[in-house]
């Protein structure tokens, strides 16, 4: 039970693009187009899931035990970078297919804020290794799922017509503050 | 006074929060009050000026494969260095900025001018450039933290300009209002910049 | 310009070492150097908000400390006479999940004052809790015999206008506080 309510509030309640503000930029950046966002939504589930894995195994091993809590900042970005790094190999060799349709979204996932945050967030909620792990799963899914939306809405609003000034970012912004006001509605969902 | 448009250019031609939009996550994230902003703004400014320094010093002795792992680690090393003081110093401020503190580590904004400017140039336009790209960025969030705490909280910079009975528009300092505050100030930024192209 | 260093192995292998190394130091040295007033600044911030709930006391609220199941407790005096407890205390019945407390016991057992150090509540509804409209409301009252439940509930505590759910959070955090006092109040002293 503590661990769907776990699921449910990372994906909805604390949405992590609408709610919390991690991921604004491939948030924005990759919702033009369903299929892209689809793409990109399963990439980050997969490392974000690992890399949240990986980090809880670094803190409570090596972080905790060495009395260098202060490094984790610096180690977990190198972390993820390199399972970046590592799982792009991997895929490219045995999955030359899944390589294919998520390569691309790989690079770009380094950069997104959302996973170091959330890594840092479990930790900082004590959670255990499968929570950690399921936290992650959740969030990157409630990401997935803000992503999508966004672009089904924006595959619409390409069609409409837009004032000047408000062309691009501003009106993307603009949706994406009602999207937000939508998921206040979840809040309270899980008490 | 060659130097002096470095300095300027992050301020408004290149504004990294308004018109290159980078950094969009601390933005929409801290701004609920003006003071977060400054706070959050010193905080990357700081970053940006010394990791620029750094860089900019030691760009020949950094093989270029290896340039960003190298840059990361200049960045957030300072990033700690901040995260760390402001513990210590302010901790109001620090508890405030939460994990967007740790987060300035995947600011675009500091590894973008890293890659882009610090790593071709001396010196001393890097450190102005890297002050620049900061104060720009560190005003936008002021402005935008002012206006949603104005019309959310009915203050500014925690001075009360309403009575505690008046209703604000308390949806302004909450998730949504921060997308829609950005939206129209991009907004009002593209209108200026049509204007002056005329 | 001094020539670029090629991108050979051993190259990029100094390079990165020795960056990271220099790094590390200048790293090391400011936490050593923050190390200090980061505790410092703890202790000042649970001090204050101990000052916040009690009349005035001079012991340490280091000593005369005690945790059980997440609840802290403080045991306080003013020249060596009780001033009363402050119980730092929490409910994850909040509308937003979890809400953190400082509740203060005269050593009567009564409520000297309340305040709320942490919550994610909703603008506007939840964070009326830190309204003295509503936290007043619990001053000099002995959880003994005022029910700590909202009136819906069968308590004494009047609700904050459309913030039910946050207001019997208030309420638990506030009897959990109570409880735990009850339980280890007379196995704490200031000079353990």
């Amino acid at each position: 039970m503590e661990y769907i309510l776990l699921i449910i509030s990372a994906v909805f309640v604390n949405n992590v693009v609408l709610v919390q503000f991690l991921g604004i930029c491939p948030f924005l950046g990759v919702s033009n187009k369903i299929d892209t966002s689809i793409g990109m939504g399963v990439a980050v589930i997969f490392v974000m899931s690992l890399a949240n894995l990986v980090t809880y195994l670094i803190q409570n091993y090596v972080l905790i035990p060495l009395h260098i809590e202060f490094m984790q900042t610096i180690t977990f970005i190198f972390v993820i970078a390199f399972l970046v790094q590592v799982v792009e190999i991997i895929l490219k060799k045995s999955a030359p297919t899944l390589y294919q349709a998520l390569g691309i979204y790989l690079p770009l996932i380094t950069t997104n804020c959302a996973v170091l945050g959330i890594a840092i967030l479990a930790v900082q909620k004590d959670y255990n290794l499968v929570m950690s792990v399921l936290y992650a799963a959740g969030i990157a899914t409630g990401f997935t799922f803000a992503l999508i939306l966004m672009a089904g809405i924006r595959e619409q609003l390409a069609l409409a017509e837009t004032p000047k000034g408000m062309k691009g970012f501003p009106i993307s912004l603009v949706t994406a503050g009602l999207l937000s006001l939508a998921f206040m509605g979840f809040s309270g969902i899980v008490k | 006074m060659g130097n002096l448009k470095y300095f300027t250019n992050g301020l408004l031609k290149e504004n990294p929060t308004f018109v290159i939009v980078l950094g969009t996550c601390p933005t929409l994230a801290i701004t609920t009050a003006a003071i977060n902003g400054i706070g959050m703004g010193a905080a990357t400014t700081f970053v940006l000026v010394f990791s620029n320094l750094i860089i900019s010093l030691l760009k020949n002795y950094i093989p270029d494969k290896v340039r960003i792992a190298a840059f990361i680690v200049v960045i957030a090393t300072f990033v700690t260095i901040v995260d760390l003081v402001m513990k210590a110093y302010t901790p109001d401020l620090y508890k405030a900025l939460g994990i967007f503190i740790p987060l300035i580590v995947v600011n675009c904004i500091i590894l973008g001018r890293a890659e882009a400017f610090a790593q071709k140039n001396s010196i001393l336009p890097s450190v102005l450039d890297g002050l620049g790209m900061g104060l720009g960025f560190t005003l936008a969030i002021t402005l935008m933290g002012s206006i949603r705490e104005i019309l959310g909280s009915g203050s500014i910079f925690n001075i009360r300009l309403l009575s505690e009975s008046a209703s604000t528009i308390l949806i302004f300092v909450l998730p949504p209002g921060a997308f829609v505050t950005y939206g129209f100030l991009i907004a009002i930024m593209n209108r200026i910049k049509l204007k002056i192209n005329l | 310009m001094a020539k670029k260093l090629e991108s050979t192995l051993t190259n990029m292998i100094l390079s990165l070492v020795l960056i990271s190394m220099s790094m590390s130091a200048a790293l090391g040295f400011v936490y050593l150097k923050t190390k200090g007033p980061i505790e410092i600044a703890a202790q000042k911030k649970e001090t204050d908000a101990i000052k916040q709930v009690l009349p005035e006391f001079d012991s340490d609220p280091a000593e005369g400390k005690k945790e059980r199941d997440g609840v802290v407790i403080y045991r306080l005096n003013l020249q060596d006479q009780p001033v009363g407890f402050a119980v730092k205390t929490f409910t994850d019945k909040g509308f937003g999940g979890h809400v953190e407390l400082m509740a203060g016991f005269l050593p009567d057992g009564s409520i000297s004052k309340v305040t709320v150090l942490s919550h994610k509540e909703t603008p506007g509804l939840g964070t009326k809790m830190s309204d003295p409209k509503f936290s007043n409301q619990f001053l000099g009252k002995n959880p003994a015999e005022f029910i700590l439940k909202v009136r819906k509930d069968g308590g004494q505590v009047d609700a904050i206008t459309a913030a039910t759910v946050s207001s019997r959070a208030y309420c638990d955090a506030l009897q959990r506080a109570y409880i735990t006092l009850e339980a280890v109040k007379d196995s704490i002293s200031v000079n353990q």
